[in-house]
């Protein structure tokens, strides 16, 4: 397997220091791998997915793709947010095509170029199902539809990395479903290596090869777990007891590392019938 | 009978409906409150004026007032008041807007520029623009620009505040994604930092019109010899109560339409706001 993102020993600190979001975080991802990132919060894991963005720098240690320490954000590095990344001031299609303005990918671009890239968008928008909305803005939209469209532009490029921030986090059920099986298609089809944050056990296990389970305070990688199921996944591959089994272990060990729990002492005071002495 | 007492019930049930928190109102119920609203100080004004209750000269009738305008019209120069009114106000606030509109956009973008320009804004802004005419006076003069001047203070300082509040309040994301897709710097303020602000420049510009024109009357209260305000001080030293009437609902009315010019500019400019 060749290694396309190599994180070695990655810190991060905020506040002078007081706080350690990232401690000594070392992960190797391969090419066309797909690793989803689960943990209580403040764990560090939106923190990492930034980090390798380059939308944060690290305090120490170093991330390389293909070899080359990162400094900054990059075209090869494609980014989905969980929400309010679109441009309202968009159509759905100028926002897919927004990236086609930036100077970046103006110079020494060719009219088969153009072609190439209007005919990617085309479709880019009929793999999302967004044909009878190209010409909508984006609050028009549900917010299934917006992040197609997000990562209908984050595509755009053909980036080798997409990062994905809990990107369906706000979606209902069923939308994610079918979300889920619509970003498994393109990952195989597009051969892009997928960084996903989820706080969804279930969606890190359906999606990721491996799962990484991160703990809070210091944000650290607490356990890898590979997952064993097909590669063609589906739907009922979630009700196996193979798939159960692996959820049950990944949210022991969240809970273990969340430092919270339900105190039923506490619970038992509240619903306490009044005293009248 | 009983039907009698429904109708009733329904009045009563709709009555009850006007009165839900943020509730419904519909196009017709909302044209007779609002034509109430308007309405009703004309009649009470009139009503007051014809009853004699008040001296003509502290309270002139709606006629009065109308009179006065036509004779205002021509014999006085009404047009030429408003005119000069309204090119002094358009003056100020251009060169407000021009100088402020930049600066705003660099202090809400650049956190250098912030710390350098923010504070010393602030405390400008709190001085009073109405006692600097004397000062105006003295270095500017007491031809036009002191005019331009006195409405430059009194808008230029918060209208830089306010559209650096709004560049502020840009979504971070929005940032973050052309930061992601290879925008430069100068991109990412062009193409995503003015897009996404726009609106909300545009409504600070409306905000702050009105406030050129306060002072606009300030102004030409102390140093003019034309104008709106300058025809409402001169109406008072005759005691033309109804000069100064007519003189203050005119610059109500010029207000207003330059208000709802600005509501369809934005209406015009911003079509994904109003489309859902």
């Amino acid at each position: 397997m060749d290694i396309k993102i190599r994180i070695e020993k990655a810190c991060k600190t905020f506040g002078e220091g007081s706080i350690t979001a990232l401690q000594e975080v070392c992960l190797d991802i391969g090419s066309n791998e797909f690793v989803t990132f689960v943990g209580a919060s403040g764990c560090g894991k939106s923190t990492l997915l930034r980090c390798i963005a380059g939308l944060e720098t690290l305090s120490s240690g170093s991330i390389k793709v293909d070899g080359t320490p990162i400094s900054g954000p990059g075209v090869d590095r494609a980014m989905v947010f969980q929400h309010y990344s679109l441009y309202p001031w968009l159509t759905v299609m100028d926002n897919i095509k927004f990236t086609r303005q930036l100077q970046i990918n103006l110079e020494d671009i060719t009219s088969a170029d153009v072609e190439a890239a209007s005919g990617r968008a085309d479709a880019l928008i009929d793999l999302m199902g967004l044909n009878h909305v190209k010409n909508s803005y984006p609050n028009q939209l549900s917010g299934g539809m917006q992040q197609r469209v997000a990562i209908a532009r984050a595509l755009l490029p053909r980036p080798q990395i997409l990062l994905m921030d809990e990107p369906f986090g706000a979606l209902d059920a069923q939308t994610r479903e079918v979300m889920h099986d619509m970003i498994l298609h393109v990952s195989k089809l597009e051969k892009t290596t997928i960084v996903f944050v989820t706080h969804d056990v279930e969606e890190a296990i359906y999606l990721g090869q491996r799962v990484v389970v991160m703990a809070p305070r210091p944000g650290r990688i607490d356990s890898i777990c590979p997952v064993n199921l097909p590669a063609q996944r589906n739907q009922d591959m979630k009700l196996s007891a193979e798939f159960m089994q692996q959820k049950k272990a990944i949210l022991t060990r969240i809970r273990e590392t969340a430092g919270v729990h339900t105190d039923l002492e506490l619970l038992a005071r509240m619903t306490k019938p009044a005293d009248n002495n | 009978m009983s039907s009698d007492k429904t109708r009733q019930h329904r009045v009563i049930c709709g009555w009850r409906a006007l009165w839900v928190i943020r509730g419904h109102l519909s196009q017709r119920a909302y044209l007779l409150f609002a034509l109430t609203g308007l309405l009703l100080p004309l009649a009470g004004w009139w009503w007051l004026s014809a009853s004699g209750l008040m001296d003509k000269v502290f309270m002139p009738g709606p006629v009065d007032v109308l009179s006065r305008l036509y004779s205002w019209f021509n014999d006085d120069d009404l047009l030429g008041d408003m005119w000069i009114s309204t090119y002094r106000v358009a003056a100020g606030f251009t060169l407000s807007a021009v100088l402020a509109i930049p600066l705003g956009i660099m202090i809400g973008t650049y956190r250098p520029v912030q710390a350098l320009l923010e504070p010393l804004t602030d405390f400008i802004r709190y001085m009073p623009a109405v006692a600097f005419i004397p000062l105006v006076m003295l270095w500017v003069g007491i031809d036009e620009s002191s005019k331009i001047a006195i409405i430059f203070i009194g808008t230029f300082f918060q209208m830089v505040l306010m559209i650096a509040e709004d560049v502020r309040r840009v979504p971070v994301t929005q940032i973050e994604a052309a930061q992601t897709m290879g925008a430069t710097r100068s991109e990412i303020v062009s193409r995503v930092i003015v897009q996404s602000a726009k609106p909300a420049l545009l409504d600070t510009l409306r905000v702050t019109m009105g406030w050129a024109w306060t002072y606009l009357v300030v102004a030409e209260l102390v140093a003019a010899n034309s104008g709106l305000g300058y025809a409402i001080l001169r109406a008072q030293r005759f005691m033309q109560t109804d000069k100064i009437f007519a003189g203050i609902i005119l610059i109500g009315l010029i207000g207003l339409a330059i208000d709802q010019l600005f509501r369809w500019l934005h209406r015009k400019s911003f079509p994904w706001l109003y489309k859902k």
